[in-house]
């Protein structure tokens, strides 16, 4: 069974994302802020982690940039933000993303990049 | 080894000491850090003779307080240091002076005779006061070796030549190297500044060691010598004459630290920066301070320990340690007054030396054909040389006054007749620079009258003392005129011979100036000269066109005579940047004013300002000025200066706007940037529901096998991402209501504790079922205020709401207190969380603040609560701030107005 992560600190979101991934077969790790986040990735070692951006203290860039740099570079990262600027897109695929996508998303959408990206 | 070898080896190592710091300095010249305003003030104390050093205390022993009357005049001239010193420093900035004879001179129309006349009177003044410095040296040197054949040998047998060849040889060598006397003398500067240091440092040392070594302090002192039968004559003022003597004394010392010679040399000459003067001001006075607090000490302990006249007082200093075996300190004390000797004696060497040849020798040789035919092609030469001989003959002079008349007075009468010497170039030097009406006639009078009566009453008496021609003078009076006695002038007889003589020669000198200059016209050379003088801070920007002049010269012609003074290279290299700098074409013939002025201020930094004029007229053809035309050029430079004012008044007003404008754009710019965060950050606030809201439709729709629960769940968490759209679409309209002032807030009388209790009331169930406790605290007799109810409990609301929010998890306290403060009424709510971040108490009522600043833990709400609030509030006239509780957690408030009946 692939693994995903889910990080972003609106519960009602996660909730939504959590329905998704288990109910297109994944198991599925819970992260509410990024420290949280820095934890669950190296315990769990997930196939993709769906990570929002701005989050208290350590924020979505800094997780990504240690998933890649520091725990392992397979690890795929797909950024879910409400920050839809250019610049915003550019500094993701910068820090490592594998794929960026904005809020409000389409859910077929990034299950379809999920299934693409865990296989 | 006797002790007078000791002596003579240290006062030789602390010559050497000094050609080394002189020499050093010399190399370092163009160091910034040696031009510093504190090297200045110390060379201005060079005022602080070896009088100061011995003779103050000599006078204390003997007359008392009257020694602080040097002292006093110049504390008192310090404050206007700004005002006269400035001037005179801007003055001889601008026209090259170098001399206070030069500045006479200069003053009233380039005059030689005024420049001789005054250099004379200088010299006649001067080398008495500088065979003192040789005396105080011998002397001392003399109470070591005990050698009382000293003065009366031959000279080969004493100290005071050999001290004299030396000193010579160091003037030389420091003091007169450039032919340019108005280039600066850094190595002599630094050795004046050095010596000041060293000898306040042996005095003091010195004080200290009298006052808390041989008695137990300044009060033991004084107890001690309250015995002694003069005591009360010593610390008082002598009731008859004291009060006028020390009236005038203060005076006399007053102009002394303006015009003497050596003051001049130091504080004019070798200025380097008017600025300097802002630290003299304070640091000057300061050291006049610290080097007499102890002379009174000094001077009493040296009477208890010397009773009945048994030691000369003016050598307490050296004999009170010698008396107790104390030689280290008396030879520290030695050298220091030593070093007061050398920089005074150093200094007015080489400021009489440049006098004496720019006033006196220059014109001399100009004067005669035959000299300056044969001169002529080393004229640069014989000035340099010319100066470097008088100051040995300076020096000879003085020791042969020392010699031979100077030997029975003591050193303070001496010094003080050669300071009246020199205030009598006060009315032409001080008024001369803020009267243009003093004139030329007018000062030959102020010098004739003051130098007459200063010789007849001051000078005489000393001449007669010496036994150099008969008493009956003093006895009888001139002609046997019993009102001309030089000691009760005008049948004046004050006690003190000083005071009455420096009083009639500068009432005498004043009165013959003023008069004079009244009576008489002055020449056309002299008003373009008072001009420059008296307005200074006018001219010395547009110096060069203020001038006026017509005539006829060629450049080749005064470049010519330049070489001869500066050589040709420091000529050709003057003249380039010159003509670079006035936009002066090259390979022009004749040359016009500016290069005519230009030229003859070059020429006066090495021959003075009047031999200066005279070589100058050599190749330059004067015209006859007529006085319309005098106005007319004086017109047109008035004019001149106005519309340069008046240009530099309008580019500063264009600055200001172009200021006031890039202001402005700046303010607009932070608004533009500010819209578009609010938009950003709104629309940002708004994705979060809509997120929520979109994913849970499309997992609704896309799976028809939910359960039942599932769905309910996933359906009221839409409608309450709906609502929360729904609170920040209200309050963003809100915000644009209350901005643009479409929201009427209508204001009535109302009492703050309704308010705050009707809030109460409508939190009151969400407070108890979060079992957070609400308490309030209101003022019982809180004035009413104006204010607009609902708004206010929206305030009061929203304020409780996020207290709710950031209190305490689990022992949650609210309190809302009422109080009154200045005639303001203040409500407060408080909560026991984690309170807020100093440097965030301000930023949190900016709009969405919590967006921006992810640190902090993202709680309910749209991020505009407080902005409302604080928009609310302002509408009231009050303030809204937010501090952190005596203990902890945070309080929020509001203060309103107090109605006013």
């Amino acid at each position: 069974m692939k693994k995903v992560l889910i990080v972003d600190d609106e519960p009602n979101i996660l909730m939504s994302l959590e329905f998704l991934m288990k109910k297109n077969g994944y198991k599925v790790f819970i992260a509410r802020d990024g420290s949280e986040a820095l934890g669950t990735v190296q315990d769990e070692l997930p196939d993709v982690v769906i990570l929002d951006i701005m989050m208290p203290e350590v924020d979505g860039y800094e997780v990504c940039e240690f998933i890649k740099k520091k725990v392992d570079a397979n690890i795929k990262v797909v950024f879910l933000t409400a920050k839809g600027k250019e610049s915003d897109f550019e500094k993701g695929y910068e820090v490592g993303a594998d794929f960026y996508m904005t809020k409000p998303f389409s859910t077929k959408k990034l299950v379809d990049k999920v299934n693409e990206l865990a296989n | 080894m006797g002790i007078e070898w000791v002596v003579i080896i240290l006062s030789s190592a602390y010559l050497g000491l000094l050609f080394v710091i002189a020499g050093w300095a010399e190399k370092n010249a163009n160091k910034q850090w040696l031009s510093n305003p504190y090297i200045y003030a110390l060379s201005l104390a060079v005022y602080c003779t070896a009088w100061t050093f011995y003779g103050s205390v000599g006078r204390a022993a003997n007359q008392g307080l009257d020694f602080l009357t040097t002292y006093m005049g110049p504390i008192l001239m310090a404050p206007l240091f700004w005002l006269v010193l400035r001037k005179i420093i801007r003055i001889c900035k601008a026209q090259r002076i170098t001399s206070i004879a030069d500045f006479i001179s200069a003053r009233y129309g380039k005059s030689l005779f005024l420049g001789a006349f005054a250099t004379i009177i200088c010299i006649l003044a001067i080398i008495p006061y500088i065979s003192i410095q040789l005396k105080a040296i011998s002397s001392s040197f003399r109470i070591f070796s005990a050698d009382v054949a000293g003065s009366k040998g031959l000279f080969f047998n004493d100290s005071a030549f050999y001290l004299m060849v030396i000193l010579a040889v160091f003037t030389i060598f420091f003091g007169s190297r450039k032919i340019d006397a108005s280039q600066k003398n850094t190595g002599l500067i630094t050795v004046v500044a050095f010596e000041s240091l060293f000898k306040l440092f042996a005095f003091v040392v010195l004080g200290f060691y009298v006052t808390y070594g041989l008695f137990n302090g300044f009060s033991d002192i004084f107890i001690k010598s309250s015995e002694l039968p003069y005591f009360e004559r010593l610390i008082t003022i002598d009731p008859v004459d004291g009060y006028g003597d020390w009236f005038w004394l203060n005076i006399l010392s007053f102009l002394a630290i303006i015009l003497l010679p050596r003051q001049f040399h130091v504080a004019v000459k070798e200025n380097n920066d008017e600025n300097h003067l802002k630290k003299a001001i304070w640091l000057f006075p300061l050291y006049l301070f610290l080097i007499n607090v102890f002379v009174l000490p000094i001077a009493l302990g040296g009477n208890l320990l010397f009773p009945g006249n048994s030691v000369d007082a003016d050598t307490y200093v050296l004999v009170m340690p010698l008396a107790q075996g104390n030689t280290f300190l008396a030879l520290l004390v030695f050298l220091g007054g030593f070093s007061a000797a050398t920089s005074m004696i150093i200094v007015s060497t080489s400021a009489l030396s440049i006098m004496i040849s720019n006033n006196l020798m220059i014109p001399g040789i100009l004067r005669s054909e035959f000299l300056s035919k044969k001169l002529n092609p080393q004229l640069n030469k014989v000035v340099l040389r010319g100066r470097q001989l008088m100051i040995v003959v300076m020096l000879m002079l003085a020791y042969l006054y020392y010699k031979y008349i100077g030997q029975p007075f003591p050193l303070v009468s001496i010094g003080l007749i050669s300071f009246v010497g020199v205030a009598q170039f006060a009315p032409s030097a001080i008024g001369g620079m803020f009267w243009k009406g003093g004139n030329y006639k007018g000062a030959i009078a102020s010098l004739t009258v003051g130098f007459l009566v200063w010789m007849f009453t001051l000078v005489l008496p000393t001449i007669v003392n010496a036994k150099l021609i008969d008493a009956t003078i003093l006895n009888e009076g001139l002609f046997g005129l019993s009102w001309l006695k030089p000691q009760a002038f005008l049948g004046v007889d004050f006690s003190n011979n000083v005071s009455q003589g420096f009083m009639w020669s500068i009432l005498c000198n004043g009165l013959a100036y003023v008069g004079v200059s009244a009576l008489t016209s002055q020449s056309i050379k002299e008003t373009n000269q008072a001009e420059v003088f008296v307005d200074i801070f006018k001219y010395s920007t547009v110096y060069e066109s203020a001038i006026v002049w017509k005539g006829q010269a060629f450049i080749t012609d005064i470049k010519n005579l330049l070489s001869m003074f500066l050589g040709k290279r420091r000529t050709d290299l003057a003249f380039e940047r010159f003509s670079d700098r006035n936009a002066i074409e090259q390979g022009t013939i004749e040359a016009d004013f500016r290069v005519v002025n230009f030229a003859e201020k070059l020429l006066s930094g090495a021959v003075g300002s009047a031999s200066a004029r005279v070589l100058m007229s050599s190749v330059v053809k004067e015209e006859e000025i007529k006085l319309e035309e005098v106005f007319n050029i004086l017109q047109e430079t008035q004019r001149y200066i106005t519309d340069n004012k008046e240009l530099k008044k309008k580019s500063v007003e264009l600055e200001t706007a172009g200021v006031k404008l890039r202001q402005a754009n700046k303010e607009l710019t932070k608004l533009d940037e500010l819209k578009d965060e609010f938009i950003s950050t709104v629309t940002h606030e708004m994705r979060t529901p809509i997120t929520s809201i979109r994913a849970l439709s499309e997992i609704i729709n896309d799976n028809e096998d939910l359960k039942t629960e599932e769905r309910a769940k996933f359906l009221d968490t839409i409608v309450e991402e709906t609502k929360r759209m729904e609170r920040l679409i209200n309050q963003v309209l809100d915000l644009e209501k209350i901005e643009s002032g479409k929201l009427e807030i209508p204001f009535s009388t109302i009492h703050l504790n309704d308010v705050a209790n009707e809030s109460v009331r409508k939190v009151k169930q969400l407070i108890s079922e979060k079992g957070i406790a609400l308490s309030t605290n209101l003022h019982g007799k809180l004035p009413l205020v104006k204010g607009n109810r609902d708004r206010l409990v929206q305030v009061i609301l929203n304020l409780m709401s996020n207290a709710i929010k950031f209190c305490d998890n689990s022992n949650g306290e609210i309190t809302i207190t009422t109080s009154t403060r200045n005639g303001s009424v203040e409500l407060s709510v408080s909560d026991n969380g984690p309170g807020v971040p100093k440097d965030s108490q301000k930023l949190i009522f900016e709009a969405f603040y919590q967006a921006k600043n992810q640190t902090l833990k993202k709680p309910e709400g749209s991020g505009l609560g407080l902005t409302i609030c604080k928009k609310i509030i302002d509408k009231h006239e009050g303030s809204i701030w937010i501090e952190n509780g005596a203990e902890s957690g945070a309080v929020v408030a509001f203060s309103l107005p107090k109605l006013k009946l």
